[in-house]
This record gives structure tokens, sequence and C-alpha cells, in this order.
């Protein structure tokens, strides 16, 4: 579903040097999967992250979703396949001024649905993470969890084939955590969406991922397979994540 | 001279009462030309500055340094200053320079660039993320500015407005005494130059009132089309 082919990005410090944030890097992730992202603060997870819906452009190599190389595309053929690529911020990231109903109705109407269609989804997709009853609710009105909750539906609507959680469950606590994680899978089981996740906890891949790849300074030190819970790590990195958790 | 009883003093003012209807339609007609340029103008330029800082979508140095010192140079005008420099083209655009149509134009090209900055200030509240997750959703620049930063800023923009009417409602005073006629005019006028003190103090109380009635109204509005 996802290919990363020797993507590489680099940010200019501010002392004129470079910054290598992913160095040249592949890494495919399979239709149907939960795949994780781990590693410690700056390894750079998330800018691998953001390659995949290509809010960071790579210096070099393609990123290949759902058959479509993004790097070749235009902006107006790269908005349409961002459509199919759902994201879910650590920060919620929600429209403070629109309610719950209307932040999941929100990339509906970016895609051009009709009113009906876009009645009906945002119902469909309110179901799903279980927040009917707050339809009509403010995002300042929510928890954490709730609004986490509303990401995803968000995320969710557009029918995507992947949706991309960055650090989705850092801000919450460890049991909130577990519902949103839980909710993830749900999705993932009932839809056949792919999931990336970015973390730093190894719980978090542990819990629902079946494959992650450790990073560190910007490469993959090693994939992990991850089989009813039971992690088999060979590098050091992978081992000291594993006792951190 | 005679001392003056508050009863020859409403006596006077009730007897001006057509006077000061005429300034007030004239002040207001000063204000709604200067507001109107301002979010024509002033509104558009406020986007441009904010979208064309680094980080934003349409980034870019060379637009925004240009815009931003475009900006500050016509805001350094003290605008006693910037309405005699404007003479020869308020005599273009108007044909005259006397009366309240002539005096916004000064009031215009001062109110554009304060409102610029308003908006930008205003526009930069809105939390990075949010934009980023509507790019992240496929929205083009034109959604990203309608849907995601006109709501989410919409308080803060009332707010603005709120400042820029009152601040301009004073301008429009300064701008009236050259000519452009108004509730400030009259006041110096009658009051000043005639010694009428009650026609001053009435002026006065007057935009006092229109000042409170302004701004409550602008926090009310703000208040309820703040959701965060």
């Amino acid at each position: 579903m996802i290919h990363l082919q020797n993507v590489r990005k680099r940010y200019r410090r501010p002392d004129g040097g470079w910054f290598e944030a992913v160095a040249s890097t592949s890494l495919s992730i399979g239709a149907g999967e939960i795949f994780g992202l781990i590693g410690y603060s700056g390894a750079g997870k998330s800018t691998l992250m953001r390659l995949i819906n290509l809010l960071e452009r790579p210096d070099e190599g393609s990123v290949i979703v759902d058959t479509q190389d993004l790097t070749g595309l235009s902006a107006r053929e790269l908005r349409r396949a961002r459509q199919n690529i759902g994201m879910v911020f650590q920060q919620f990231n929600l429209l403070a001024n629109r309610t719950v109903a209307g932040n999941v109705a929100f990339p509906l109407e970016i895609a051009g649905w009709s009113k009906g269609d876009i009645e009906k989804r945002v119902a469909e997709c309110l179901e799903v993470v279980g927040l009917t009853d707050r339809a009509g609710h403010y995002p300042a009105q929510l928890s954490g969890g709730q609004k986490q909750r509303v990401g995803i539906a968000r995320a969710l609507a557009p029918n995507p084939k992947v949706i991309l959680a960055d650090e989705a469950t850092s801000a919450l606590d460890p049991k909130t955590t577990q519902s949103i994680l839980d909710c993830l899978q749900d999705i993932n089981r009932r839809f056949g969406v792919t999931v990336v996740v970015v973390t730093h906890e190894m719980n978090v891949v542990r819990s629902i991922c079946q494959r992650a790849a450790v990073l560190d300074a910007g490469r993959v030190v090693e994939v992990l397979d991850i089989v009813d819970g039971r992690i088999e790590a060979e590098s050091e990195l992978a081992r000291s994540l594993l006792e951190a958790a | 001279m005679e001392t003056l009883t508050f009863a020859d003093a409403l006596a006077n003012l009730s007897m001006m009462a057509p006077e000061i209807w005429q300034a007030c339609k004239e002040t207001a007609l000063m204000l709604v030309i200067g507001l109107a340029a301002a979010f024509c103008f002033g509104g558009p330029l406020g986007f441009l500055l904010y979208l064309t800082q680094p980080g934003q979508i349409f980034a870019h140095r060379i637009v925004n340094g240009v815009l931003g010192w475009l900006v500050n140079l016509v805001r350094s005008f003290p605008f006693i200053i910037l309405m005699v420099s404007l003479v020869p083209l308020t005599r273009i655009l108007v044909g005259s320079t006397i009366g309240p149509v002539a005096a916004a134009v000064p009031l215009s090209f001062a109110a554009i660039p304060y409102f610029a900055r308003l908006v930008e200030q205003t526009l930069r509240e809105v939390p990075r993320g949010v934009v980023e997750a509507a790019e992240a959703m496929g929205a083009s620049p034109l959604q990203i500015i309608t849907k995601v930063l006109l709501v989410e800023a919409r308080s803060g923009l009332i707010s603005g407005v709120t400042i820029l009417t009152i601040s301009f409602l004073s301008y429009s005073a300064v701008a009236g005494v050259v000519g452009g006629g108004g509730i400030g005019d009259l006041a110096i006028r009658y009051g000043y130059y005639r010694f009428q003190t009650e026609v001053m103090i009435a002026m006065v109380l007057l935009l006092v009132l229109i000042v409170q009635i302004i701004q409550f109204v602008g926090n009310r509005l703000a208040a309820r089309l703040d959701k965060r």
C-alpha cells in the first residue's frame, strides 16, 4: 500500500550546516497492516510519516501510496490523493469554531460531497467512534480522549485507504490511550484501512501493531515483527525501548 | 461674558439639532467609506501578509518583506501629515478637498494598513496545526482561507474591526477639522472658536456614547462567535 523508496529529507540548520532528518530510507507497508514507527525524540519518525502524505517533500526518492507516486503529482492531483490518506494528530488539531459533526464533515466538504451524503457519512463515522450523542458539541466541551475520537472520525470520513496517526495518544492518559488504540484497531479490522502509527512508546506498538520500524538518526535500525504481543528485538535500540516500556 | 444656565444650554443645543444630525451623518459617511476600504483592501492585504510568512502556505520572503515595508511606511505618517500629503490625490479622486467624501480618502489610506496589521496579527493566533490538518486533508489554499482561517479567526477579526472603528471615529474628527465636517468639526467650530462650551461638551458626550456602543456590540458579537 505504501512504498517509500530511498527517501531522504534534510533541513538547513541555523549555523548553515545540514540536519539529516531522514537518511536514504526504503520501507514498504502492506495493505491492511497496522505499522509502527518507533524511536526516541528526534529520530525522524514524524518526518518519515509526514513524507507519506507529502506534508514534507522528500529531497530524493519516491513516495508511492496505493500505486500512485505522489512526488510526481501536480498540486491539484496531490490534494486529491491526500483525500485518500487520513491523518490523526497529537494535538488533535480540530476546528474550535465547528461542532463535532462540523469537524467530521470538513474533509467531505473539501472533497465536494453533497449535503445529504455528508450528513449520512458523518453520522456513520460518529457511530464508529462512539460519539453520536456529542455531534452538536464544540471541541472545547470535550475531554482529550473524545477530541481524539473526533480526530479519528474526521480521518475516517472520506473512506481513506490509509490513516496516519502521529503520536495520537501521547497527550492522553494510559486508560484513554488504550481506548483510542482500540478504536484505531477496530477501524483497521472493520474497514481494512492501513494504519501507520508514530510513537515513542513500545506499549503502543505491542498493543496494536503487526510490524514496526525502529528509527534512529533518520535511519531504520530494525523492523520488528509483533506476534501475539511478543517482540523479538535484535538491535540494542529496540531492546532499550522495550525495557523502557 | 454672561453665564449660561443649563436650560439655556439645552435650548441652544436643541436649536442646533439639525446641524448636529448633519454632523453625525458626515461622520458616519467618513467612517463607512474608510471601513469599506479597510475591508476591501486591508483585509486581503492582511491575509497576504500572513500567508507569505515563512512556514505558511504562500511563504515568500521578498513579497512578505515588501508588503510589510509598505504597510509600515504608510503607518509611520502621523495622520494629519498623511492627510495633507494626500491632498493632490484626493483632488484627482474626488474632484474636491472638502467634504466628508474627500476626507474619506486619507482616512481610507490610513485604515488599509492599520486593518491589514490587525488581520495579520489575528490570523497568527490560529494554531498552525489546524491549517496543517486541512492541508493533509487535501484542502486548497482558497478552502484553507475561507473554511479554516476565516472561521477560526472570526472572533478576533470582529475585535479587530471594533478597534479599527473606534480608532477611525477619532481620526475622522481630525479629518473633519480640515474640511471634512462631522462631529469633531462641529465641536471645534462652535465649542472652541465660538466659545460655546455646551456644544463641545455635548459632542464629546455623544462620542463617548458612540464608542461605548461600538465596543459593547463588538464584544458581544466576538464572544458569541468564539467557541474555543
